[in-house]
């Protein structure tokens, strides 16, 4: 099993609708996230481009954030889901610092908290609070061990991309183009 | 070191980092934290509602905690308004409810008008005040001489109380200073309004051309889901918009248009449909009147002509055209919401509508739907009483096709003036900020001064209530019960609103002041169930449901009475119009005195140093209303001024630096605004999103966050036809020299 997701840059309108959705289904406080939106322009007026995009814990396969993990707090559990057990967690920000895409933050409780891919309504049968959310269903989620999830057809049907390969932590946030 | 989260900030979209200002913003309280422990199980009740952020009113259910706090509200997947999903303003709605700058209890104005002094009082104590006001007003200048301005649910309660008292003065500005004129054109055109949710069937559609409108900015949730379906399945997207927008980022063709020039480019899309014969010839024939009218009118009217006035490439209009055209009928030229731009409004409304008329899609999948609207049998109650008077009078031979009150009517109707009879002397405001609502507030404020009696109804402390003799807080959306959702939409739906919680503080629901309010002026039986609870019941059991099984469903789906969403093939369909067809050229307007075809007038140019003042939505934000909603505030907190970089360059301006903006007429932003430099914007125009800028000092999170629009919009370009408020025909130059207090704030 690889829990996995992909976001379809086309269809998003950069609502922030994922950020609060996660907020209030995780009791993020206000002020932090573990999610975000991203947009980014290209050329010069009136030749333009933009790609908005929703991003968040890449949930890596080769997690920098688990392996320098002091105590053992950043663990992988099923699926390859990336989590931290906040009670061994004791906040020295080593995984902030070592992960690329910026995906942690310093919860004021104390520990450093990220995205969970909402492990909690997986096991449930359910989405990602973001996923479920998204008034432009442009997010996919499942195992891309099944060929049949909603993940795995997307990424069979379209182009895509992940962000910042060449830092070799094979990242399973995908980006369709 | 640029973090994530700076990034972001310099992007304006997104989360922020840890907001200035979140000091004394709830946490949630909740010992699950890390999402690890929040089991699904843990949210136990759940409540149907329906959302009061916005208008689209989205049926969703109110999720609690163990201990009966509201934890988070997700959309109802049987609603036809949002599917399941709720958009993040729905979804921040908690935020309205949590807010800890809320209104707590009745307050009575100690000073005069606008200074913000104001004494705590009972209900009692401030019902007496009105029911004794409203009594004097009635007596000495008649009860037309009171108005009700709403903007919200509770309107209804209030509304009935003032037709019961013999008033037929209700607006709601989302008409003159919203969607009056596209209402208006097209009822001329087609016979029939657009309406909210639209009727615009872009889930099937496989053209959408978008003039000005910026879905996925306006988040308005069925119409943003259906475009991203229409997405999906391929559909051509043409957008015209003088502004990069979300939506021109999606469309095959963006059409980078000068600004106040669409009806030009309008016309020339007519010029083209007709001159290489593109139009669906039977539908023409069969349902419309007037072609040959229009075929003479626009003969000159060619691309080549708009190009001059639009800067247009008049390849890339014929283009446009023939793609409209092929994808005819399943073709929807979007007549857009907020539409009240320079004053000809309805006319380029009407210019829209007559190339849907044109192309055929009106009335066929993928173009225009019939709506269905469930009918609900209304309380029995006695006839209301025939006003006297109607502000009609007031304003002799002017927009004589306004088919609802003018909320800017009933405001310049209250400034004394020895032309006018009666003087609008009492205001009920409800949930409607009108300082920041209408446009040239020195004009509002004016009013207001000469009033005898200002009731404002709101949850929040908004500018509106600084003036107020009376401010009555009402409870949220999740604390109490309303009428019924009715549509229109695909099928007959209706939704329930039930209270998740108790109302907080010292507040009350609208429909129990209203009540109140109607037993001291003796009108109770206008009100004849005791709550909305029997109401609602006897109500849903006429029509074969029942609270209790609305509470267990939230949403009920009803069959269409006739399999019409469409027309059928060669049906013969009478239209609502004097000539019982689609009026290419309109009988009604040619009456009225008004043009029978859209012409184009060229409107007034921003002089040397000076840009035009665009203005628009945010999809984290609804108007000024949540702008102090701490989980929508953490989303964006301020707004920024977009200027094109070649304009930056020429003032020196940088992205995240705070400037002062001047209109026309000298009139300066209150606060400083953040500049964005962004190839987003054209160099002939600024823009900003619309709902900042607040001085009111008692929404704390907010207060003096980034300029208001509104603030600068002091030149108002009216239409004549029905009396819209056209709002862009205002400029703006820089004021880069700030004192030393606002930079170091």
């Amino acid at each position: 099993m690889r829990y996995a997701m992909a976001v379809d840059s086309r269809k998003c309108v950069g609502c922030s609708d994922c950020v609060v959705a996660c907020q209030t289904e995780n009791n993020v406080p206000i002020g932090f996230c573990r999610d975000w939106v991203v947009e980014v322009i290209d050329g010069t007026y009136p030749q333009l481009e933009i790609e908005l995009r929703s991003e968040r814990c890449n949930h890596c396969d080769n997690a920098p954030c688990v392996r320098c993990c002091p105590t053992g707090a950043s663990h992988i559990v099923e699926g390859g889901v990336v989590l931290v057990k906040p009670n061994r967690c004791i906040g020295c920000g080593a995984c902030i610092a070592s992960c690329p895409y910026d995906a942690r933050y310093p919860h004021p409780k104390g520990y450093v908290d990220k995205c969970t891919f909402c492990i909690h309504r997986v096991r449930e049968g359910m989405k990602p609070a973001c996923v479920a959310v998204c008034p432009t269903k442009c997010m996919y989620f499942g195992d891309l061990d099944d060929p049949n999830s909603d993940v795995s057809v997307v990424l069979k049907k379209r182009k895509y991309k992940t962000l910042i390969p060449e830092a070799g932590t094979k990242p399973q946030l995908y980006f369709l183009i | 070191m640029a973090t994530r989260r700076q990034f972001i900030r310099i992007s304006a979209m997104g989360a922020g980092a840890v907001a200035a200002g979140a000091a004394g913003v709830r946490l949630f309280g909740s010992a699950l934290t890390d999402g690890q422990k929040a089991t699904v199980a843990a949210l136990t009740g759940r409540t149907p509602t329906y959302c009061e952020v916005c208008f689209w009113k989205c049926a969703g259910w109110v999720y609690k905690d163990e201990k009966g706090t509201i934890q988070k509200i997700i959309g109802n997947n049987e609603d036809m308004n949002c599917n399941g999903r709720f958009c993040p303003r729905g979804t921040g709605g908690v935020g309205m409810y949590y807010d800890e700058d809320r209104l707590r209890t009745p307050l009575i104005r100690t000073e005069e008008r606008g200074r913000q002094s104001f004494r705590e009082a009972t209900w009692e104590e401030a019902f007496d005040y009105i029911a004794e006001k409203i009594r004097v007003i009635s007596a000495e200048h008649g009860p037309e001489c009171l108005a009700l301005f709403t903007h919200g649910s509770g309107g209804k309660y209030f509304s009935t109380l003032l037709r019961a008292l013999g008033s037929p003065h209700v607006a709601a500005p989302s008409y003159a200073q919203c969607r009056g004129p596209r209402e208006v054109a097209f009822q001329a055109t087609f016979g029939e309004t657009i309406e909210s949710p639209e009727r615009t069937d872009i889930r099937d559609t496989s053209c959408l051309v978008l003039i000005g409108s910026h879905i996925g900015e306006n988040m308005h949730n069925g119409q943003v889901q259906e475009m991203s379906d229409a997405i999906d399945k391929g559909a051509t997207i043409i957008t015209v918009d003088p502004r990069y927008s979300t939506a021109a980022g999606k469309s095959k063709y963006w059409l980078p248009i000068k600004p106040a020039t669409d009806l030009a480019l309008l016309l020339a899309w007519i010029n083209v449909i007709i001159t290489e014969e593109l139009y669906d010839k039977p539908y023409v024939e069969k349902y419309t009147y007037g072609f040959e009218y229009l075929k003479e009118h626009v003969k000159n009217m060619t691309p080549e002509w708009a190009y001059g006035i639009t800067t247009i490439d008049p390849t890339v209009i014929r283009e446009t055209a023939r793609e409209m055209a092929n994808a005819a009928p399943a073709v929807i030229v979007h007549p857009g919401r907020h539409v009240t731009w320079y004053g000809d409004d309805t006319q380029r409304i009407r210019a829209v509508a007559i190339l849907n008329a044109l192309l055929g899609s009106w009335g066929r999948r993928g173009g225009f739907f019939r709506p269905e609207v469930f009918e609900l049998p209304e309380p029995p109650h006695p006839a209301y009483p025939t006003p006297k008077r109607s502000w009609r009078t007031e304003f002799p031979d002017l927009y004589k096709m306004a088919d609802t009150v003018l909320a800017n009517g009933l405001c310049d109707a209250t400034i004394p003036d020895p032309s006018r009879h009666c003087q609008f002397q009492g205001w009920i405001v409800n949930g409607t900020n009108l300082i920041e609502t209408l446009p040239n507030q020195a004009n509002t404020i004016a009013a207001i001064q000469a009033l005898q009696l200002l009731v404002v109804i709101d949850t929040m402390p908004m500018e509106i209530t600084g003036w107020a003799d009376v401010v009555l807080p009402e409870c949220t959306y999740l604390e109490r019960y309303d009428d019924l959702r009715v549509g229109p939409h695909r099928k007959p739906q209706i939704a329930l609103r039930a209270p998740a919680a108790e109302p907080m503080y010292n507040t009350k629901p609208a429909f129990w002041m209203a009540r109140e309010l109607a037993k001291r002026l003796g009108l109770i039986e206008y009100f004849p169930f005791e709550t909305m609870e029997e109401q609602l019941d006897w109500q849903l059991k006429q029509v074969g449901s029942s609270l209790e099984e609305m509470k267990k469903i939230g949403v009920k789906t009803f069959d269409r009475p006739y399999d019409d969403l469409y027309f059928a093939p060669d049906e013969d369909v009478e239209f609502y119009t004097g000539t019982g067809r689609i009026e290419l050229y309109s009988l009604a307007l040619e009456e009225a005195g008004y043009d029978p075809l859209p012409k184009y007038t060229m409107h007034e140019e921003p002089p040397e140093g000076y840009y035009r003042l665009n203005y628009g939505r945010a999809p984290m934000h609804t108007f000024s209303r949540t702008a102090n909603n701490p989980n929508l505030t953490d989303l964006m907190e301020e707004n920024s001024v977009w200027v094109n970089p070649r304009v930056a360059k020429e003032w020196g301006l940088s992205t995240g630096q705070y400037v002062h903006l001047m209109n026309q007429d000298g009139k300066r932003s209150e606060f400083p605004i953040k500049v964005r430099v962004t190839e987003r914007i054209r160099w002939d125009s600024v823009y900003m999103v619309h709902g900042f800028g607040h001085d009111q000092k008692k929404l704390r999170r907010c207060y003096g966050k980034g300029a208001s629009d509104t603030n600068l919009i002091t030149k108002v370009l009216v239409d004549p036809i029905m009396g819209g408020t056209g709002m862009r025909g205002n400029f703006v130059t820089f004021i880069t020299d700030l004192n030393a207090e606002e930079v170091a704030s």
